[in-house]
């Protein structure tokens, strides 16, 4: 009875999370330019996503801002957290950790208007009238992706034994080395795990994106939103049917996985 | 030594320059712009003029509030049964939570019109059991099932983090000293997910109180939020020294509301010492 109850209750909670994904597969298929009335079964719309232009720039526009965002910020985000991790004074590293907080702890919509302020007062200092564009994306992007690095790889720093590095010091390694052979071994996953975030932070971010970007360089979400002002046709819904099995696949595949490595584990401490 | 402790201080200068220049510098210009004029002369305008919009916050912070706390009585009871449920039910769930926080929120927040509409599914669907036709777009409710649906997740996933990891023995010896369900529950599993419902609380509460698309779509432009009018004032009216001064207040209002919810944490793990 109280396991009815409680599938009960998650298939309540699964309906209320699906129900409008639900609505969007299926209008995908729609006949006619309906997003309300389903007339007809047809794959139009999805030939016409491949032939939309200003969509298919948009959706590479997307990935490069992602993929260079993310990786600037693991560069970046991974000599941080070594550097944060060897500051002995406490007061430093805890204000240096409180300011790596902000852009995780304020609206996105002031991290984004206090950054479009910034570029727009630079750009009068230095005369441009449109600075907003790439650049300034990505600034932003690296911006409110670096918190979540720092965040994933510091805990793998403080595991990582600090007498290791010293250890291959005294053995002859420069400090670089002693970092690349020893230390970047054991935070690998905390950097991956950083990567994953940014980078999955960078594709979906509409609101900061919104404000810091301009007419040149316009980014999936951006246009979806220029299209929701006005009627959404159904190869919106299309797009976002095919994202949607993309991240349903994905997912799978890294449950799958983890439940394989963990039995791996199991059966090794069972031998 | 000495090269060591340089290549120490260089490791960090990138990203300590990174901030300065994009954390701390973007946080100077907004307090900058509300204080000044379009000419740059400094003036309290801006700050005067915020008066007019005191009803926008209050409905900014009232629909939050409520979004949250119908969050909080959703998400709690899931997170429990998932931190009970065998290990592949509790990943195949956790999966379902967050696969569609990977999706565009602008698209699915934008189905829910032809879910709530008047002549929309639910109402289609009323319709056959004899109910309806409801009015339920274009109202205050719609506005805050849009924050709902939008943030629930980051409700379920901190409180069942802490719960997957909560000593069941705990709520064992409770039930030994004679405690029933109902005490259990206010008594040990409580105070002991509170981390859990006080992160989920933040990260529910902030993202609402500053959201823009949500009321735009949902309640047809009639309720606006701090959000719309912030949005409104880069975006349409180009008065970026009125906004910055709206972006001021709400970036203070939620630094309180933090430590507000910081001291209450704080509170309740220094009482369950006690």
């Amino acid at each position: 009875m109280k396991k009815a109850l409680s599938n009960f209750y998650i298939a309540l909670i699964m309906i209320f999370l699906y129900a409008p994904m639900l609505v969007m597969i299926v209008l995908s298929f729609n006949a006619s330019a309906s997003t309300s009335v389903m007339t007809g079964f047809s794959l139009k719309w999805y030939g016409e996503l491949f032939n939309d232009t200003t969509t298919l720039a948009a959706l590479r526009n997307t990935l490069v801002l992602a993929v260079v965002s993310s990786v600037i910020s693991i560069v970046i985000g991974t000599a941080a957290a070594v550097g944060i991790n060897n500051i002995k004074k406490k007061w430093l590293q805890s204000s240096i950790l409180t300011v790596t907080n902000v852009p995780m702890m304020n609206p996105e919509i002031v991290t984004g208007v206090s950054l479009m302020l910034l570029f727009v007062f630079v750009g009068k200092l230095v005369g441009m009238s449109d600075v907003l564009g790439f650049p300034t994306l990505l600034i932003a992007h690296v911006t409110f992706n670096l918190p979540y690095v720092i965040l994933s790889v510091l805990p793998k720093l403080r595991q990582t034994d600090t007498h290791l590095a010293e250890a291959a010091q005294d053995l002859g390694c420069t400090p670089v080395q002693s970092f690349f052979k020893v230390i970047l071994p054991n935070i690998s996953s905390g950097i991956i795990t950083g990567f994953i975030m940014a980078f999955t932070l960078s594709l979906d971010d509409f609101i900061i994106s919104y404000f810091v970007s301009g007419p040149k360089f316009q980014t999936l979400p951006i246009v979806i939103f220029s299209m929701t002002k006005k009627k959404v046709k159904p190869d919106m819904y299309a797009l976002s049917t095919l994202i949607f099995v993309a991240v349903l696949v994905l997912l799978v595949l890294m449950n799958i996985m983890q439940v394989r490595s963990e039995k791996k584990e199991q059966s090794k401490q069972e031998l | 030594m000495k090269q060591s402790s340089a290549v120490k201080s260089f490791i960090n200068a990138p990203y300590l320059l990174w901030s300065v220049l994009f954390i701390i510098a973007p946080m100077i210009m907004v307090v900058y712009y509300a204080f000044t004029d379009r000419n740059g002369d400094w003036t309290l305008a801006n700050i005067t003029a915020l008066g007019a919009y005191s009803q926008t916050f209050i409905r900014s912070i009232w629909y939050a509030f409520v979004a949250t706390l119908i969050c909080l009585v959703l998400a709690y009871p899931l997170a429990y049964i998932m931190s009970r449920s065998s290990m592949s039910k509790q990943r195949t769930i956790m999966m379902l939570v967050m696969l569609p926080m990977w999706m565009n929120f602008l698209i699915r927040t934008y189905s829910w019109i032809t879910l709530l509409a008047n002549t929309g599914i639910i109402n289609t669907l009323l319709s056959k059991i004899g109910i309806g036709p409801l009015h339920m777009i274009n109202t205050p409710g719609a506005v805050i099932l849009g924050m709902i649906y939008n943030f629930l997740p980051y409700m379920i996933l901190p409180i069942y983090s802490i719960m997957s990891k909560l000593d069941y023995r705990l709520v064992e010896a409770a039930q030994d000293l004679g405690c029933n369900s109902f005490g259990v529950l206010k008594r040990v599993i409580f105070p002991l997910s509170l981390p859990g419902v006080i992160s989920g609380i933040t990260m529910v509460f902030v993202p609402s109180v500053s959201t823009f698309y949500i009321s735009q779509k949902l309640g047809g432009g009639k309720y606006l939020l701090v959000g719309d009018s912030i949005e409104m004032q880069f975006q349409s009216a180009y008065n970026y020294n009125l906004g910055a001064s709206l972006s001021l207040v709400l970036m203070v209002m939620i630094i309180i509301c933090m430590i507000i919810m910081n001291k209450f944490a704080d509170n309740e793990e220094g009482a369950m010492i006690i």
